[in-house]
């Protein structure tokens, strides 16, 4: 190959995992602030209690832009496979286009079906069918969720399928084994798992947030601040857990069903019985060496075998054209595990709290939970780094090269367009996540809805504009 | 009967419906967002997106499902056209995000003195996004090099004067369509402009049409035999007589007030213009040289897909319609729904 064509290459992959890197975190977002805001507003309708309305409030007008950026940045996505993967699109489309057809129709429509009845249509259409519109938008998210990864996770683990030797595409032979593939089931669950929980700590850093805030000037944390913190802390404490034993299924379905990446990740070259973990080093994919390895005897094993007596991969099994980069996911997959750890630690920290009744009070565990505001969605970006980097130099895994997949488009376009896409997504996304932390710098507004019910057009849109959430007396701040 | 030669049929049926959804549906949203470039007022400006915010998302989902559905259904088509407009569609792409994020953006930033910025951002991204449609389109119609069923030309060569013309028309018609969808939905002074606007902007979108359908016939012969020879002609002549009916009952519609009338005109000069492009090129997906068989997926996926759709197609529509009714009626300045 060119070297032209190599860095061509290069290009198309890291615009497409720019792009996808940063489309990830907003479906994420939505998955789990929608079913946060479904709870919200299912608890209100059941209890009354108007803190709960007051959050769904404060948390919609995040969820709207949250929703749109992730719409936008999703548009890109759909038509990046052709653009940039023709030769994948036109070889594995009749699997994975059919796949993403499906998520828009079970799933895109009805998001943006009933967002618009969600944002903007309580008054318009009373609270049962409102209340349904804001689940069908949450249930929307996790169809989405479903069948995208399916395709991800039959480009992971494929089946079902046969190959036409004349084309070299792929031809559906079963859609349940397509769909229902190895890895598919240990995929949706992380993912899921992981949505929750990166929404749950910035729920959580949100609600410390304000209560720090109300601690410096002195007064009581108004009842939503506390009731926020408080839900996001039980997610916390029992998702992170959770996802602990998630992630552990799916490692063990790595290990079966592509050990190199095992291998990779460890930074393991040989195959070994009573392995060693590393806990740091540098892999060398040229020496075929970890170089500054800090090992923990016999704990590889046990991780990823459950037995200390356990045998590991190690990437020299493999040929070398077949090993994923390991220098990147063996540093992707240690953050994703530190930040796991320290989520757990959080979680376990506030319920020790809650016991002793100092939730609300510990100053210190609020700063902590402040500075865990993204580790979920931190760990999400590395876990899914080391999964999709791991996959390489694969497309659809051990049949189709990432380097046979690539669109005929010449470098100096794939250039121009890698800039456009860096400085615009800086501008637009970097504007977006400044609005959403000015936003969520305003503590949520208390039973405002109350106070002139006849003047509103709409309870929910009186907390949308930004100059009532300015100008509005913050109870709680 | 044999379902390799019919399910292309099939879907490229649905694709052509798909498409011609997106084109005015979100036609009139984009057009909303070019005519911010005649209306200053920051007030009437909010009016006119509030037309728009509870729906516009799903109007663009139907661009999604339109990509999704040449992906799965007609991978052939998808894997070169998207190469063929890599350029366009990226710029497309990228004024979508602006148009896309100013909805929420220019409310959002009040205060902050960058709000004018986004306001630009959904004139701008409106305006180059309806171009590039355009474009894209008319590139299609003038065919592109494809040798073995992987485009080989050239990465600029879609930019010709017909397909910078077609980029206009669909700018020019889509401003139509926005005006005229404010006409229905708002009231006073900015109604009265938009009856204004939408004369100019459908003389300009007739003189487009005029002068698109008398230049596509001379690009390719097979585009001259389908609108000339007979028996082709006596199927083929009603559709250039009906763009002259509607434009009348436009006019008219305009000049009498009519609140409705001049949006489905408006409508049903887009559905004639699509349905002439579908003649002009039928049976091709990649004019001149693939047709919708050489770029199908195999009968398995267009099979599976088609249940799906056959079913999910009229629920999607169903609730589409729903939403729409619910923030029916006119929209003025006291309605904040931001």
């Amino acid at each position: 190959m060119q070297p032209t064509q190599d860095i061509a290459l290069l290009l198309a992959r890291f615009q497409f995992a720019f792009t996808v890197g940063v489309h990830i975190v907003f479906p994420a977002f939505s998955i789990g602030l929608a079913a946060y805001l479904a709870v919200l507003e299912g608890l209100w309708l059941k209890t009354g209690r108007t803190a709960y309305l007051d959050l769904y409030r404060y948390w919609i007008k995040i969820f709207s832009i949250v929703f749109g950026m992730g719409v936008v940045s999703g548009l890109v996505m759909s038509y990046e496979f052709g653009t940039n993967w023709s030769i994948f699109s036109r070889k594995a489309g009749p699997i994975t286009g059919v796949l993403l057809s499906y998520e828009v129709m079970t799933a895109f429509f009805l998001e943006a079906g009933f967002l618009g009845v969600m944002l903007f249509g309580m008054n318009k259409v009373g609270r049962g069918l409102h209340y349904a519109a804001t689940c069908c938008v949450s249930v929307g998210t996790l169809i989405s969720m479903t069948w995208i990864l399916a395709s991800n996770s039959w480009m992971q683990t494929p089946q079902g399928y046969t190959i036409d030797p004349a084309t070299g595409r792929f031809i559906p032979a079963d859609w349940l084994a397509i769909i229902f593939n190895p890895s598919f089931p240990f995929r949706l669950v992380h993912m899921g798992l992981a949505a929750f929980l990166s929404v749950a700590f910035i729920v959580g850093a949100t609600g410390a947030w304000h209560l720090l805030k109300a601690r410096r000037a002195g007064t009581q944390a108004s009842e939503p601040v506390r009731l926020m913190f408080s839900m996001a802390m039980w997610m916390a404490a029992f998702v992170a857990p959770l996802q602990v034993l998630a992630g552990d299924a799916h490692g063990l379905n790595t290990l079966k069903y592509q050990p190199v990446k095992i291998a990779a990740m460890e930074g393991d070259w040989e195959s070994e019985r009573r392995a060693p973990e590393l806990l740091f080093g540098i892999p060398n994919m040229k020496t075929e060496h970890t170089d500054y390895a800090v090992k923990l005897p016999l704990v590889g094993s046990l991780i990823l075998t459950h037995s200390l007596n356990g045998k590991v991969p190690g990437m020299k099994d493999f040929p070398r054209d077949q090993r994923p980069f390991s220098p990147v996911i063996f540093f992707s997959f240690r953050i994703m595990i530190a930040l796991a750890m320290l989520m757990v630690v959080v979680g376990f920290w506030s319920l020790w709290l809650r016991r002793r009744g100092a939730l609300f009070s510990s100053s210190v565990f609020h700063r902590v939970a402040v500075g865990m505001a993204p580790a979920g969605f931190i760990a999400l970006l590395c876990g899914w780094i080391t999964t999709e980097v791991g996959r390489q130099p694969w497309t659809v895994y051990g049949l189709l090269r990432t380097s046979d997949s690539v669109s005929p488009i010449a470098l100096s376009n794939m250039a121009l367009t890698m800039t456009v896409f860096v400085v615009v997504y800086v501008i637009v996304f970097g504007s977006g996540i400044g609005i959403l932390c000015r936003l969520l710098t305003h503590a949520p507004v208390e039973g405002e809805h109350e106070t002139s019910p006849s003047h509103a057009p709409d309870i929910l849109a009186t907390s949308t504009h930004p100059e009532v959430i300015n100008s509005s007396p913050g109870k709680g701040a | 009967m044999d379902v390799a030669y019919w399910l292309p049929i099939i879907w490229a049926i649905i694709l052509i419906a798909a498409i011609s959804i997106y084109v005015v549906l979100d036609g009139f949203d984009l057009g909303i967002g070019m005519l911010f470039a005649l209306e200053r007022q920051e007030a009437r400006r909010d009016v006119m997106v509030n037309t728009i915010a509870p729906v516009w998302d799903g109007n663009e989902t139907w661009m999604v499902l339109g990509g999704a559905t040449l992906y799965g259904v007609f991978p052939g088509a998808y894997s070169t056209l998207l190469p063929a407009f890599y350029l366009p569609i990226v710029l497309m792409l990228v004024a979508l995000i602006f148009r896309g994020v100013a909805f929420e953006f220019r409310v959002m930033t009040r205060g902050t003195g960058r709000e004018k910025l986004w306001d630009i951002g959904f004139m701008g991204g409106s305006g180059i996004a309806a171009f590039c449609q355009g474009v894209i389109l008319g590139g299609v119609v003038q065919g592109i090099n494809v040798v073995d069923g992987t485009f080989v030309g050239g990465s600029m060569d879609w930019l010709t004067p017909f397909s910078v013309v077609c980029g206009l028309a669909v700018m020019c018609g889509y401003a139509l369509l926005g005006a005229t969808w404010l006409i229905w939905r708002t009231t006073d002074v900015l109604e009265a402009s938009c009856r204004k606007w939408a004369k100019l902007l459908a003389i300009g979108l007739f003189v487009c049409i005029v002068a698109v359908s008398l230049w596509t016939p001379m690009l390719h012969a097979p585009y001259l035999r389908r609108w000339t020879e007979w028996p082709n002609i006596a199927f083929v002549a009603p559709v250039p007589l009906l763009v002259i009916i509607l434009g009348f009952l436009l006019t008219m519609g305009l000049r009498r007030g009519h609140s409705k009338g001049p949006f489905l005109c408006a409508l049903g000069w887009f559905f004639l213009c699509l349905s002439g492009l579908g003649i002009t090129i039928w049976p091709y997906a990649v004019p001149p040289e693939l047709t919708l068989w050489d770029v199908s997926s195999p009968p398995s996926s267009q099979f599976f897909q088609l249940v799906g759709t056959v079913i999910l197609l009229p629920i999607i529509l169903t609730y589409t319609v729903y939403s729409y009714r619910v923030f029916r009626g006119k929209v003025t300045e006291a309605d904040g729904y931001h």
